[in-house]
């Protein structure tokens, strides 16, 4: 294996008593996506900010391209780019200008920095909004502005915090593809989601948090393998009901009893579908589904990954 | 690949200069109002004192009685001009920074360092002061507000006195939720120190039980440093001197501070 862009061992995290990173360890190698699945307050946000050396752990190690950010932490975020998950734009400053100004904070010359910017304009299909005031763009085109600054010193490992969260369905799609084109152009990605189907989408491999601790990792394939079945069949019987059905349901595959729903997990949905109904229970909507890390992160944790 | 094998950029330590870029360009947006406030402000108040107040006041500006009300007063109507400058961008200039429109969080992802932050603002700060003291200055001498060549002196010394506002960055770095502290600050300490300054009549009128709120105004030391150019000497050299160590003490003190506040608070 190449040497990984980063490395962290038992790294943590506290305020006060509370550990918001509790002692994880991962490696991350260059070019490829990882993600930190986990839902909110998992202490995914807490490591990004420690790996992109903008804060200082409590204890283990971390090391960023060779290097440790106690040390050199300005070095290092030379060659990282970062996408908060709150945008952090320029709103006095029109839609150019903000790469133009980020652009110097790398100390890289004018004409270079002009040049990519119309470049990652280009990219983040955003030319005709060149002159646009930030406040003007929707949801969508400040995250891809976001990333489009992050791009501007052609960063060895781009870091992403819930780069779509909050965005309208085709505004994802739209920032998803732009996310694959850099994949595939080799940029390292490292980024956090609270939604299972980026994590499948973008992930090469991930690692899932809860309560600040990994509780698995793997390729999202892999990870649905080793914790869930081939399929899932999910029954509704009614709010009050699926308590009640849950005890006739025993035997047909593992359940998960949701407020809403009950989850059969079983590698033929339609086979325990039919099984159900044998045992006299008539579902009010029934759907057949393939597992996915959604549902790996409810046998690990207990817990939906949105709560 | 090995990682070591590729090149690291440079880094360099002078980049302060890019945040006060930064900031620079974004008061290209309101230029316009910050120039025609820095041109009209020294009118009005020049019209007033000069033409208005002093045909009142004839006497009493200290020891040396060729010196008129305009020539009094204008030294301090510039530094509190300065310090006005300073003021907004040590309070809401820091805040908006780390808050209403986080800048300094999205320049510390950079190999920009809170420091760097912190003095690129603060560099900022003197060239908003000299441009306002600029135009200020232009306009004292149009009124004949100046009586010597050395008074060009009183726009270093109205900028020392905005720059011994900087605890007040201090501490609005360290502000989280913004309930009315400046509004506070402004009625309860600057108002007061502002009123009680020496400005508009000398401190020594004041009773001696009033006079130690001027003793600690940098708008009291930065008005005094400012008439010893403009027509001085009309005190001791020491306490001259002590204008300057005091001025330039507060203001050291209160950026380092603020560097440091700024630091913890962008390392979360």
């Amino acid at each position: 294996m190449p040497t990984p862009v980063i490395t962290a061992n038992a790294l943590t995290k506290k305020y006060k008593d509370f550990a918001a990173v509790d002692g994880i360890t991962f490696e991350v190698a260059p070019g490829e996506s990882f993600g930190l699945l986990g839902p909110n307050g998992a202490g995914k946000s807490t490591t990004m900010r420690m790996v992109g050396a903008v804060s200082t752990r409590t204890s283990g190690d971390l090391t960023i391209l060779d290097m440790d950010p106690n040390e050199q932490g300005p070095e290092i975020r030379a060659q990282l780019g970062v996408v908060p998950q709150a945008d952090n734009l320029d709103t006095e400053l029109r839609v150019r200008d903000n790469l133009l100004v980020y652009g110097r904070y790398f100390g890289l010359p004018r004409a270079v920095i002009a040049k990519r910017a119309d470049e990652l304009l280009d990219f983040a299909q955003l030319t005709e909004k060149a002159k646009a005031k930030v406040d003007d763009l929707s949801g969508g085109m400040k995250r891809r502005l976001t990333i489009a600054r992050a791009l501007i010193n052609d960063p060895r490992i781009l870091l992403l915090d819930e780069p779509t969260s909050g965005l309208d369905p085709q505004a994802r799609h739209i920032l998803w593809d732009r996310l694959f084109r850099l994949k595939e152009q080799g940029t390292t990605l490292v980024l956090t989601t609270h939604y299972m189907d980026e994590a499948e989408q973008l992930c090469d491999r991930l690692v899932v948090v809860d309560k600040g601790q990994i509780m698995a990792e793997g390729s999202p394939a892999a990870l649905i393998r080793e914790h869930s079945s081939k399929e899932v069949l999910e029954v509704r019987f009614g709010s009050d009901k699926n308590e009640g059905a849950s005890a006739k349901l025993e035997g047909i595959g593992r359940l998960e009893v949701l407020p809403d729903r009950i989850l059969i997990y079983s590698d033929n949905g339609e086979a325990a579908l039919v099984e159900v109904v044998k045992r006299g229970l008539e579902p009010i909507t029934s759907l057949v589904r393939r597992s996915s890390l959604e549902d790996v992160f409810l046998r690990l944790t207990g817990r939906t990954l949105i709560e | 690949m090995s990682v070591s094998t590729t090149t690291t950029p440079r880094v360099r330590v002078g980049r302060a200069w890019y945040v006060t870029e930064h900031k620079i360009r974004e008061m290209r947006t309101y230029a316009g109002t910050l120039i025609a406030t820095a041109i009209g402000t020294p009118f009005l108040y020049l019209f007033a004192f000069g033409v208005g107040l002093a045909t009142l006041i004839t006497q009493n500006v200290g020891p040396n009685p060729d010196v008129t009300y305009l020539q009094f007063v204008a030294p301090a109507l510039l530094a509190s001009a300065a310090l006005l400058v300073a003021q907004e961008e040590y309070t809401f200039g820091i805040l908006m920074g780390l808050k209403w429109n986080p800048i300094f969080i999205a320049m510390n992802a950079t190999p920009i360092t809170p420091r760097q932050i912190v003095n690129g603002i603060f560099l900022f700060v003197v060239i908003r002061m000299a441009i306002t003291s600029l135009i200020y200055f232009a306009v004292m001498v149009v009124f004949g507000a100046v009586p010597s060549a050395a008074g060009v002196l009183i726009i270093v010394a109205g900028m020392l006195g905005g720059f011994a506002f900087a605890p007040v960055a201090a501490y609005a770095a360290t502000i989280e939720e913004d309930r009315g502290q400046f509004a506070i600050l402004q009625r309860t300490i600057i108002l007061p120190l502002t009123l009680f300054s020496g400005t508009v009549f000398p401190l020594t009128q004041l009773p001696i039980y009033l006079q130690w709120i001027g003793w600690l105004s940098p708008l009291w030391h930065a008005s005094e440093l400012g008439r010893q150019f403009s027509y001085g000497p009309t005190e001791p050299i020491w306490l001259t001197v002590i204008h300057v160590v005091y001025l330039v003490g507060l203001g050291v003190f209160g950026w380092q501070l603020c560097v440091r506040n700024i630091a913890r608070r962008l390392n979360k």
